[in-house]
């Protein structure tokens, strides 16, 4: 069990969040503009680092609120 | 002659003694509110609650017999005793006036489980992994977490624990608390 640290609400256990994915994809400027491939792009890859690793997390079970954080993908641990 | 009270709680009619005795809270008036929490209408709302918003995380505050619990940066649980939801909720939308705020009556979803006795701290840690030691949650703390797998809001009050639950998860959470109890009715 991971303990994860809410902004608002401090450390709590990973089973009171939701995932989020990767942070900082920015929506694109004017989608209508992008190929297919491109849009496919945006929608479905995502960097898959070993280490570390800028994430979305909602903290579900507690304030609902989203914030992102650092995690390393090899140890688990949160370093940012 | 038909029955007239329309009204039932959750959990009516459920208490349970030993070591750590359980109540239900029926009928609370329960109002969410949200709105920005350095805007104007935070201040208005505060002076007529007679109580300031409180900002601090995890934290409640409490006027004559309203209370305000924090639910996240910019969100409250206004408690108060039955039947004063509509006086809470006028209250609430006239102090907010024009400002971007939301006020919604949410008394039904929720009932309350008042928990007392020496070994209240002991049951919950069974089922909820929250430090609820007083030098970390101390009387007038809140927070909203997970108690047997049902989400609730855990308040420490004066004497007591009272645990918020939703209506549909109520009765669950009413017969793990009974069950996880026992330990501790026959140990004693
Ligand atoms: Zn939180």
């Amino acid at each position: 069990m991971m303990l994860i640290p809410c902004p608002w609400c401090g450390p709590r256990d990973e089973s009171e969040f939701h995932y989020g994915g990767q942070a900082g994809v920015a929506y694109p400027d004017d989608p209508g503009a992008l190929t297919d491939a491109e849009w496919a792009r945006y929608l479905f890859f995502r960097d898959n680092p070993k280490g570390p690793f800028r994430e979305r997390w909602s903290h579900t079970a507690g304030c609902r609120r989203w914030f992102s954080l650092v995690r390393d993908t090899v140890t688990n641990e949160i370093v940012a | 002659m038909a029955d007239r009270n329309f009204r039932h709680s959750p959990l009516e009619g459920f208490s349970s003694g030993g070591a750590v005795a359980m109540s239900e809270v029926p009928f609370l008036a329960q109002i969410n509110l949200r709105l920005d929490p350095a805007g104007p209408a935070a201040a208005a709302v505060g002076k007529d609650l007679g109580v300031a918003l409180p900002r601090r995380g995890g934290t409640s505050a409490t006027s004559g017999d309203v209370s305000v619990l924090w639910l996240g940066p910019d969100e409250w649980l206004v408690v108060g005793p039955p039947g004063a939801e509509t006086r809470l909720t006028a209250l609430l939308e006239s102090a907010a006036g024009a400002a971007h705020a939301s006020v919604v009556d949410v008394s039904a979803q929720r009932t309350a489980v008042a928990l007392r006795g020496p070994r209240v701290r002991e049951l919950l840690a069974l089922g909820c992994s929250l430090d609820l030691h007083p030098r970390v949650f101390g009387v007038g703390d809140c927070a909203q977490t997970m108690l047997a797998h049902a989400p609730v809001v855990v308040w420490r009050r004066e004497s007591e624990f009272w645990i918020l639950v939703r209506a549909s998860f109520a009765g669950h959470l009413a017969a793990w608390l009974e069950d996880a109890g026992i330990e501790f009715t026959v140990r004693d």
